[in-house]
């Protein structure tokens, strides 16, 4: 073949592929949407007439109070954690050994054992020692069992994201540094301005995972009772026996995560868009 | 060959789910939830043992009613569920007979009543309890209890906080997480005498309002048993009669607890 046929092959525009074809000749799209339309006008059907409306009145006031309490648990040790995870994952990285080793032990440990032992642990462990956090002038954080819950899951997803973003710097090519040290760029210009973006881009998706499963995970929190939703999900079923207390969590936790699922979606088609090849 | 091991296999089977059957309804074998974390009357010693008031009280009502106790821990939380779930078929773990409760479950004449009693850290400028006098305090309690229910409806203006066991309310009075707690007074009693309940005292009245704290303690059982319900409660006016509950009474406490 000659180069002319290829340019010549190249000059018909790409064609959209056709729509994909489901069952009884519809668009598969539109099947689905079908398919899911009654599946839950089923469920609806199924799930509202039985729904207990006492319950429902009663409850539904402390069931957003505590998916509020819930989001302000995950936002904050999410937060705070992907502060902290920064300077971790670059100890990890570091050749200085006195710096690898602590990074190391740290992730390990919060990475290696239940959430909820590292809650026990920090929350009724603080408890033994209040008289030493007060003489440190620290108790009034200790006190209270929401701060002790942000604090450990602060860890905790320090330890997750510390890994995230370790995995999303090593896995950017090398020559991206070097090219900007041919640049004549210094070191950490070239780690914020360069590397770091690029990592960040990686990292968008299993950090999107790690703050769901965060969602669910901080469920912990109403062991230590702190009333978020699950701990005002055991009070109304401590109460009324009503086996419905948990149907209501799950849908309010399952509306939650789809909605953080389909709103970090959003941000992460907005910030790759440069990337994208067709949307 | 294969086609009759088959068989045999099935045979079996079938004759092993008919015995359990059999032995189920000849009640020769009745299953105690107990909860297993609520001394002195329900406790794991350290062998992993259950021990206690009720379980003393238990295994004295199905020697009377010439049955084998089976005893099976479960949370405190999920105890009445898994009643209903056919986990075991009596609820034998200090549980107060209670309108709410009757809703879903029936509960035997009472067994022991104790009144309810709040505690405080030694030196808190506490002395009046009332819920004008606690406004804004914090206090403990274990969830699903009647004195969890108590607080919840009476001290609104207080923070209540509430905890999976009884222990882990202690361990924050102790530490000074939470200002008082509202238990039952032998169940406080029994802690105050330990090194670790050294730190605190009781404050206040103690509480008994059948609206909230109930007729005492019963043996809880699914609303459809009233045979059983029935025979530990003859077995339970038995060992009255005959002295036994004043026995394990007297193992316990210096005091009647009826």
């Amino acid at each position: 073949m000659t180069d002319q046929s290829i340019t010549s092959l190249a000059r018909i525009a790409p064609q959209k592929a056709p729509p994909a074809r489901g069952p009884f000749g519809l668009e598969k799209k539109v099947f689905d949407q079908i398919v899911l339309a009654i599946v839950l006008v089923g469920l609806a059907a199924w799930i509202i007439p039985n729904i207990n409306w006492r319950f429902v009145d009663r409850y539904w006031l402390r069931y957003l109070e505590g998916i509020l309490v819930t989001f302000q648990l995950v936002f904050l040790s999410v937060g705070i954690g992907a502060l902290l995870s920064l300077p971790i994952a670059l100890a990890r990285l570091s050749k200085r050994k006195w710096l690898t080793l602590p990074a190391r032990a740290y992730i390990t440990f919060f990475r290696g054992t239940p959430l909820l032992a590292q809650l026990f642990l920090l929350y009724y462990g603080a408890g033994q020692f209040n008289a030493a956090f007060e003489a440190a002038g620290l108790w009034w954080f200790f006190r209270e069992p929401f701060y002790v819950a942000v604090l450990t899951f602060t860890f905790n997803t320090a330890a997750y994201q510390a890994e995230i973003m370790r995995g999303a710097i090593q896995s950017l090519p090398a020559g991206q540094a070097e090219a900007a040290s041919a640049l004549g760029i210094s070191r950490w210009p070239t780690f914020f301005k360069v590397v770091l973006p690029q990592a960040y881009i990686v990292a968008l998706r299993p950090l999107g995972n790690e703050l769901i499963l965060m969602i669910k995970g901080s469920a912990i929190a109403s062991i230590v009772t702190v009333l978020d939703l699950m701990g005002i999900t055991s009070l109304a079923y401590a109460r009324s026996f009503n086996f419905q207390a948990f149907f209501w969590a799950a849908l309010l936790y399952l509306i939650a995560v789809e909605a953080v699922r389909r709103i970090w979606d959003r941000l992460e088609r907005h910030l790759t868009r440069h990337l994208a090849l067709s949307h | 060959m294969t086609q009759f091991n088959r068989f045999a296999v099935a045979a079996v089977a079938v004759a092993g789910m008919l015995g359990g059957i059999a032995s189920a309804s000849a009640q020769d074998v009745v299953r105690i939830g107990t909860e297993g974390a609520y001394p002195p009357f329900n406790f794991t010693d350290s062998n992993g043992e259950l021990k206690g008031f009720d379980i003393d009280i238990a295994q004295a009502l199905c020697d009377e009613m010439d049955v084998t106790c089976e005893f099976v821990a479960q949370d405190w939380d999920g105890i009445i569920p898994a009643l209903l779930a056919n986990r075991y078929d009596a609820i034998i773990a200090s549980m107060s007979i209670t309108e709410e409760r009757m809703e879903i479950v029936d509960f035997t004449d009472k067994y022991y009543q104790t009144p309810a009693r709040f505690i405080m850290r030694d030196g808190s400028d506490i002395s009046d309890t009332s819920p004008d006098a606690l406004a804004g305090m914090t206090i403990g309690a274990q969830s699903a209890t009647i004195h969890a229910n108590f607080l919840e409806d009476i001290y609104a203006d207080s923070d209540i906080r509430l905890y999976p066991t009884q222990d882990e309310a202690n361990l924050d009075l102790a530490a000074g997480r939470i200002d008082l707690i509202l238990a039952d007074s032998i169940v406080l009693y029994e802690w105050l005498e330990t090194d670790d309940g050294s730190c605190c005292t009781f404050v206040g009245d103690a509480y008994s309002d059948p609206d909230y704290f109930g007729f005492g303690a019963g043996i809880a059982l699914r609303q459809e048993d009233d045979e059983l319900r029935e025979r530990f409660n003859a077995a339970l006016a038995a060992i009255i009669e005959n002295g036994t509950w004043q026995d394990i009474n007297d193992d316990y406490f210096p005091f009647s607890i009826y």
